[in-house]
């Protein structure tokens, strides 16, 4: 094991996929070396050359449609998108084709492409440059939605999604990129659709995924000192969603507070929360199910009005202990 | 760079015999192949939509016999000739069109993204323009692997010029010298909106010029034309690894779909369009370069026959089919 950062667990992912399998490439913008907008692609094109580290233009539909059509043909591009704000500029070719090959052509081909792409607030980026819209991925049949919360869910889910034979959306979180953590030295890989109970607790489950997981734990801990045992469920991969591992928490505890980044109205939460409602876990309910997420407002430049406008350590608390 | 391609017929291509009779023989499949859609929509057996190419079948024909087996092809929306001309069997596609499990897509494509994998015809054109960039991705797998005799022909039409992810793609085929032949079949109009409403400039070759790609335009309806055009085409990829642009101006005389009621045109101009279909030019060249009247007239009815065969098995094919759980897999390799 040894202790690398979030950045540094997707790019060993990528470079190790890319010497595994010659049929895996990245594409994407300023990805040479500049390494990207946060660094994540450091000595890539040094090692794998410019073919392969393929820099593009500033043409989001133009490249994002030359990774579907590569997958089609049986290579495996990673496509950065340099914000996750961005997809409104390529949303056609993500939801209309890269969704829709497989499904439309009778089963005649296959999309192995992930596209990666940089989530969240908290940069001071203001409203282009700050959204968390993996639900409007979610609502898509034919694609699936990663989204992980440490270093070593980042380096084993990304393998999963490179040797998927689908298109994976990996959001990754602007956030983490900087923060450490523990990862084996060997090959590993983390198999996507299956959650990961990153704190056990019986007396009430945060259900979560992403950069708010830290939050939840932090706020765990908090709570712990005053003899409360919450347990913290990231699901790690939203489609296909583990709605096991969701039931099984929420039997066990009886009560559940629903967490995330991206604006709660209409947001994934939602779907965490009928799939509690929708399930035995209904009965052991003791109390409502709680959800936080953003206001329903643009992200603003401001740092306080941004602090407001996402949720934090506090409102998480607070939403549990209106519960507990 | 700009130039009207001018064909000289008594040369090399007018001498193969067997290769004009194969040409007039597609074109006649073609076109007899959208008379029967159009019949069984009649009839209310065509579910959906469909966008028949009557008048457009030289464009079809023309370029894709202009292409090798092992190049690629993405069809549009107006797209049946293409694809059976690259090789798709007739009566796969009738059944797609049918909505049935025996059609080459299972039916879960239909008229609009008829396409057929098995022959290298791609399409799902339901979003116009954006089959370019996916072309590109096609075409620099190609020059990934190596695969350095085969390029990739994206259609597309007039209309679906002015979309943003076409003139990406030009830009990213011509930065990234990928082996993409763009080709657009100008029929005048895009649904009912004429050319010139839409195009500030309607020589639509120019729209390569600022990517630095070979563009050329040619008559639409000289099938003969078309074949030497793309062939020409072809031939500059594979050698300068460079992408290429065609258009091709034609006319379609049929509706923009079902639901057309021609108030953009007159009667008047589909008829003088109808004269000058590429069909009938062709059948011209044929008897000037000695063929009977009877040997025409054999190829209509051979093709006459095979539409009526594979209307007839397509109708007899059950329905696509498939449970929940198995519908909801699908989209998932
Ligand atoms: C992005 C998009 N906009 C609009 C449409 C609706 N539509 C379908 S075909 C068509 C006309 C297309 O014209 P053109 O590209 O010239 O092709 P043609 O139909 O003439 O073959 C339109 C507007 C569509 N399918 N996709
Ligand atoms: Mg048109």
């Amino acid at each position: 094991m040894r202790e690398i950062t979030y950045a540094e667990a997707v790019r060993e992912a990528m470079s190790e996929e890319m010497r595994r399998d010659e049929t895996v490439f990245f594409m994407g913008e300023d990805i040479g070396v500049y390494n990207g907008a946060f660094g994540v692609s450091k000595g890539m094109i040094q090692e794998f050359g410019e073919e392969r580290v393929r820099e593009t233009p500033i043409s989001e539909t133009g490249f994002m449609g030359a990774g579907v059509g590569a997958a089609m043909m049986g290579m495996r591009p990673i496509v950065e998108l340099m914000f996750s704000d961005f997809m409104a500029v390529c949303y056609d070719q993500i939801i209309n084709e890269a969704a829709k090959q497989r499904f439309m052509l009778g089963g005649a081909v296959k999309v192995p492409m992930v596209i990666r792409t940089a989530s969240g607030g908290g940069t001071g980026a203001a409203a282009q440059h700050s959204q968390s819209l993996e639900q409007m991925y979610c609502h898509v049949p034919g694609l699936k939605v990663v989204i992980p919360s440490t270093p070593y869910d980042a380096k084993g889910l990304l393998k999963s999604a490179i040797r998927d034979d689908n298109c994976v959306i990996f959001l990754e979180q602007k956030l983490l990129y900087r923060t450490k953590g523990m990862v084996p030295d060997e090959d590993y890989t983390i198999p996507l659709g299956k959650a990961d109970v990153k704190r056990e607790g019986h007396d009430l489950s945060i259900i979560t995924y992403g950069r708010t997981v830290q939050m939840s734990l932090a706020v765990a801990d908090r709570l712990a000192k005053e003899g409360h045992e919450i347990e913290v469920v990231d699901i790690r991969t939203l489609s296909p969603l583990d709605k096991n591992a969701i039931i099984a928490s929420v039997k066990k505890t009886g009560k559940a507070v629903v967490v995330h980044e991206a604006v709660e109205f209409g947001g994934f939460g939602g779907e965490i929360v009928s799939t509690i409602a929708d399930s035995e876990a209904f009965y052991r309910l003791d109390a409502p199910i709680k959800r936080v997420g953003a206001l329903f407002s643009p992200i603003p430049f401001n740092p306080i009005l941004e602090k407001m406008v996402l949720p934090g350590e506090e409102r998480i608390e607070k939403a549990v202990r209106g519960i507990i | 760079m700009w130039e009207v391609i001018k064909m000289d017929h008594s040369e090399t291509v007018l001498k193969a015999r067997q290769f004009m009779e194969r040409v007039m023989e597609q074109m006649m499949l073609v076109n007899k192949f959208e008379e029967q859609v159009f019949a069984l929509f009649a009839q209310g057996k065509v579910h959906g939509t469909t966008h028949l190419g009557i008048g457009e079948e030289a464009t079809g024909v023309g370029s894709v016999f202009a292409l090798e087996e092992q190049d690629y092809i993405f069809a549009t929306h107006r797209g049946h000739g293409q694809v059976i001309s690259k090789g798709a069997p007739i009566k796969n596609v009738m059944a797609e069109i049918l909505a049935k499990q025996a059609g080459a897509n299972h039916g879960r494509g239909g008229s609009m993204h008829i396409a057929d994998v098995g022959v290298n015809a791609l399409c799902i054109d339901g979003v116009l323009g954006q089959n370019c960039p996916i072309a590109c991705g096609v075409g620099l797998s190609f020059k990934m692997k190596k695969q350095d005799d085969r390029i990739v022909a994206v259609f597309f039409g007039d209309g679906s010029m002015n979309q943003g992810a076409v003139h990406e793609a030009m830009n990213l085929a011509a930065v990234w010298s990928l082996p993409v032949l763009f080709i657009c079949v100008n029929n005048t109009y895009g649904m009912s909106t004429p050319l010139h409403k839409v195009a500030a400039d309607t020589d639509l070759t120019k729209r390569g010029y600022p990517f630095g790609i070979r563009s050329v335009q040619v008559d639409g309806n000289d099938v003969l034309s078309v074949y030497q055009t793309v062939r020409e085409a072809r031939e500059y990829i594979i050698k300068e690894g460079k992408p290429a642009f065609v258009v091709e101006n034609t006319y379609r005389t049929s509706g923009h779909s079902k639901s057309d009621a021609n108030q953009y045109r007159t009667k008047e101009e589909i008829a003088e369009w109808k004269a000058k279909s590429p069909i009938v030019r062709f059948r011209k060249v044929m008897l000037e370069n000695g063929f009977t009247e009877a040997e025409a007239d054999a190829i209509d009815e051979r093709t006459t026959k095979a539409i009526e065969e594979a209307a007839a098995y397509a109708e007899s094919c059950p329905e696509a089919a498939a449970t929940p759980e198995q519908i909801e897999a699908e989209a998932y390799a």
